[in-house]
């Protein structure tokens, strides 16, 4: 696919990593000649210097043929007229934007062809705090991952011994738990994927992912480790957009705290709130902290945009007796850094988020995708068409679809119902079948298997 | 240093050169010559040489770094030049000794077209076929092309081909992908050389000779299957003919794309370097032209100006074809011919010299100090079409410039040294530091005479031009292998 990224930034140079290793002609756009430099000798791209929204700039970076552009420069405006350039001079097919604005997002009629002909919004913000919500809902959960609109969700989780499941071989898991179906998709080892079969034994410290109906979680998440309370305290460091939104979003589930450096930013902060507390002051003082009784709180949150802020203060917390800490880092090199240690989980902003955008460029109806495990694995929601003549899918037991090595298809939606895929298992057309797969690099027999054959129209 | 990485793709690219041996092969079965053995047995060789290589760390997965980059450049383009000459070692015509016989592979690598050979028209077919297909492969650079059909040379590709590409600005790709690029590189360069052949042969060359000469013309090399060069042909056709083909191959291949891409001819005249390339060559030929006819080196004018044209292109574009011996023509324009070849082609071209561009930003930085002086405070950017050009790239060309003249005059002095005359030992480092081919004085026709310690300098020289310098140089500095 013929892609054209428009700033350099940390969203568009991760995404520009993460596209380029299969096979998609990347040209990414900035003004800063020493980012594109740096990017253009790690990675298998060309990079055109030059203001992003200039039609002539599109032209070089080849937006006649473009079959996508995605627009992350730092400025709202830059990535919307660039999205209209691209389609009023060059009818580029997929136009992707980040607005970060919320006053733009509150007028829906705005962004259609005929006035701002964006195709897909993106907002990391957005897709960051409904990731950590997720995760403060699901105590112990490492990752939690939506599909089919919330109705079956993929969590991973780390074995713990004192789950009744760890040490015992999966084929047991319906024994443990008769009224719920789930299905391991992959387990982790040291690092390692291991596909599961019915023999394999689940160890301590094994990163289990598994999918089941979103009820059905909880019960789940209790064969494998010892149930977490459910959170109720949250500390929250960092009053900037994710901060802020974040409280906005559990200040009514739960009992909210956050702090922040800045005098006025706290106290703008406080103005916006209902019952959050507003902090002023430093998230990695240690006095604040015992005095706000970091010794009961269930999750630290830090989500500053300092990395090294983040990790410290979360570190601290951890060890003035935060049940949960988690921090946002944005370096991919700190994330294995501190994952082992005092953190308990990091969140990666951009994993988070390339997900939404490799929806747009698999092909085959792919209805979502989740990168995980920094872009080596995916979890992909794509949906099956045709009859049994046309697509390799549709009408085939489970068993029977030539799925490579390294992927398993964990569960199937179907008119909302949540299937749990088992080997005799048929596909239906229209089915939303989510499949696992530990190595990105068979993407593409996936892709082709949901593809119907041109003959299917 | 990830000795086992470059090993790996050395090994592959070894392997993959050995095939390369078999194409004359078969030009020795059609020819019925003797030489199927010879060939045969450096194909073999070649080929297990690789495969010594490769073998023991097949499975190996890792990417190129920077650094790793320019040592499998070197060292691929040292062990090619060795493993090319095995033909000539191994078979019994040209009989010519190892460093003849790798002079031979190196001056036809590079696209120099420096020979050591006399008697070219009886030897035979194969070995000929074998020295035009050398040039060929060097034109384009074997690199770019293994990057073409090798797709798992990845990202590390990109570090080999920044290292072999010539010309300043290298980070322009013409395509996203590294491979698409090469591909597009190796389409045109295919394209031209089908077209170069098929023109030869319309003017009546033999079907072998049309296509040898093809190969040594796209690439700008030189060689060719006759003692007397071009000249053997005497038709003022074929040498137009050659003069078109050679212009073409000097302009930098990118514009060839753009142009092919977009159907029209406008990427040339918007391309500073190609008009500063055009307006080189047509002055050096109308001055050939005009003085030839004045000093009454040739009857007649007409005689005169095909071979003004002819000579100052295919010097100029530092091929090095000869259709008279121009080493011998009066006064100044042997040596003016020579010093053009110092400019030699344009970046990203299969042509040789310092390139175009880089004399374009050379000028323009002087002119710029002189504007300095009458504008003390103005700001003068160097530009190139209508953009600046940053610093950090006039800084680069102006260090390539240096270690040019620096390289040139210490080897000019050591050829010197080993007992040749000025003329001779200074024109012939130029000659091959430039991968133009023919010299002045006893190196106007052919190597034979040198001596066997002055052939290695040449040899060094020649891959020093090609791998510009800079390439070569790093990995003869300490700080490359520290730690």
């Amino acid at each position: 696919m013929k892609i054209i990224i428009l700033g350099a930034g940390q969203v568009g140079s991760s995404v520009a990593a993460n596209l380029a290793s299969e096979a998609n002609d990347i040209t990414i756009v900035d003004v800063d000649v020493e980012l594109l430099r740096e990017l253009q000798d790690r990675l298998d791209i060309r990079t055109v210097v030059g203001e992003a929204s200039y039609p002539d700039v599109l032209l070089r970076a080849g937006a006649e043929d473009a079959e996508m552009i995605l627009a992350v420069t730092n400025s709202d405006e830059t990535n919307m007229v660039a999205c209209q350039i691209a389609y009023s001079l060059f009818r580029t097919p997929t136009k992707i934007a980040r607005v970060r604005a919320r006053d733009y997002l509150g007028y829906p009629g705005l962004f259609r062809p005929e006035s701002i002909p964006i195709d897909v919004m993106i907002s990391p913000e957005k897709v960051i705090i409904e990731y950590v919500q997720k995760l403060i809902a699901h105590p112990g959960a490492l990752q939690v991952l939506d599909f089919a609109g919330g109705l079956a969700q993929l969590v991973a989780v780390k074995a713990y011994y004192g789950g009744p499941l760890v040490g015992e071989p999966l084929k047991r898991l319906p024994e443990h738990m008769p009224s719920v179906q789930t299905r391991v998709a992959a387990i982790f080892r040291k690092g390692y994927p291991i596909i599961p079969e019915g023999d394999t034994v689940i160890e301590a410290d094994d990163e289990v992912f598994f999918i089941a109906a979103s009820k059905d979680i909880r019960s789940v998440m209790g064969e494998m480790r010892r149930l977490d309370k459910p959170n109720k305290r949250i500390v929250i460091a960092g009053g900037g957009n994710i901060g802020k939104g974040l409280a906005q979003a559990l200040e009514n589930d739960y009992n909210v705290k956050l702090i922040d450096h800045n005098f006025n930013r706290s106290k703008k902060i406080s103005e916006e709130m209902n019952s959050a507390i507003v902090l002023h002051g430093d998230a990695a003082d240690e006095e604040l902290l015992v005095e706000e009784n970091i010794e009961s709180t269930d999750v630290f949150c830090a989500v500053t945009n300092d990395d090294e802020a983040n990790i410290l203060s979360a570190m601290l917390a951890k060890r003035l007796g935060a049940r949960k800490v988690m921090s946002l880092i944005n370096r991919a090199s700190y994330v294995d850094l501190v994952e082992s240690g005092d953190i308990d989980i990091a969140i990666s902003p951009h994993q988070a988020m390339i997900g939404s955008l490799l929806t747009h460029v698999r092909r085959g109806d792919v209805v979502m995708v989740h990168s995980l495990r920094r872009g080596a694995a995916e979890a992909i929601e794509a949906i099956a068409h045709g009859d049994e003549s046309s697509s390799k899918v549709v009408g085939r037991a489970i068993e029977d679809i030539a799925l490579p090595a390294g992927t398993t298809i964990g569960a199937i939606v179907r008119n909302d119902e949540v299937i749990i895929a088992h080997h005799d298992t048929r596909i239906e057309a229209g089915d939303h079948v989510i499949l696992f797969l530990v190595d990105k690099q068979k993407i593409e027999v996936v892709e082709r298997l949901f593809q119907v054959d041109i003959t299917f129209l | 240093m990830r000795v086992k990485a470059i090993q790996r793709i050395l090994g592959l690219l070894l392997m993959l050169f050995s095939f390369t041996m078999l194409p004359p092969i078969l030009v020795a079965l059609i020819y019925d010559d003797a030489t199927i053995v010879p060939f045969f047995s450096a194909f073999c060789l070649t080929f297990i040489i690789g495969m010594v290589f490769w073998l023991p760390v097949r499975n190996y997965r890792a990417d190129l770094k920077l650094r790793d980059g320019f040592v499998v450049v070197v060292m691929f383009w040292t062990v090619l030049g060795l493993s090319g000459s095995l033909p000539f070692i191994l078979s019994e015509q040209p009989s010519i000794s190892v460093t003849d016989s790798v002079f031979e592979a190196m001056s036809g690598l590079t696209t120099t077209g420096a020979t050591v050979i006399t008697g070219l028209d009886e030897l035979p077919k194969s070995i000929l076929y074998y020295r035009q297909q050398l040039q060929w492969l060097g034109g384009m650079g074997i690199i770019v092309l293994a990057v073409a059909v090798l797709p798992m040379l990845g990202i590390g590709g990109m570090q080999l081909y920044r290292a072999e590409t010539p010309g300043p600005m290298k980070d322009n790709k013409l395509t996203p992908r590294i491979t698409e690029t090469a591909k597009a590189l190796w389409y045109i360069y295919l394209s031209l050389t089908v077209a170069c052949g098929l023109a030869y042969w319309g003017a009546g060359m033999s079907g072998f000779d049309a296509l040898s000469h093809a190969f040594s013309t796209v690439a700008i090399g030189g060689f060719s299957t006759h003692d007397q060069s071009m000249g053997y042909f005497n038709s003022a056709l074929i040498e137009m003919i050659a003069v078109v083909f050679m212009l073409l191959a000097g302009v930098n291949y990118a514009l060839h794309f753009l142009a092919w891409r977009g159907r029209s001819l406008s990427p040339y005249r918007g391309d500073t370097e190609f008009k500063f390339y055009a307006v080189v060559l047509l002055s050096a030929a109308a001055i050939s032209t005009l003085y030839l006819y004045w000093t009454m080196t040739f009857d007649s004018l007409p005689s005169a100006l095909h071979h003004g044209i002819f000579q100052a292109v295919s010097i100029g574009t530092t091929a090095g074809f000869t259709t008279a011996e121009y080493h011998n023509w009066p006064g100044f324009l042997p040596a003016m011919l020579l010093l053009m070849s110092f400019v030699g082609g344009c970046a990203g071209s299969t042509g040789g010299g310092m390139k175009v561009i880089r004399v374009v930003m050379l000028l323009k930085q002087g002119m710029r100090e002189i504007l300095r002086l009458v504008h003390p405070n103005a700001q003068i950017p160097v530009k190139i079409g209508n953009k600046a050009v940053s610093d950090r790239v006039v800084d680069s060309v102006w260090g390539f410039f240096s270690l040019y003249v620096v390289s040139y005059c210490i080897m000019s002095m050591v050829l010197a040294a080993t007992g040749l005359d000025l003329v001779t030992s200074f024109s012939a480092v130029a000659a091959c530091m430039n991968n133009l081919g023919p010299g002045l004085g006893d190196v106007g026709a052919n190597y034979a005479s040198v001596n066997d310690f002055g052939k290695w300098v040449l040899c060094f020289a020649m891959l020093l031009g090609r791998l510009e310098i800079f390439t070569l140089l790093v990995l003869l500095t300490p700080a490359f292998w520290r730690k």
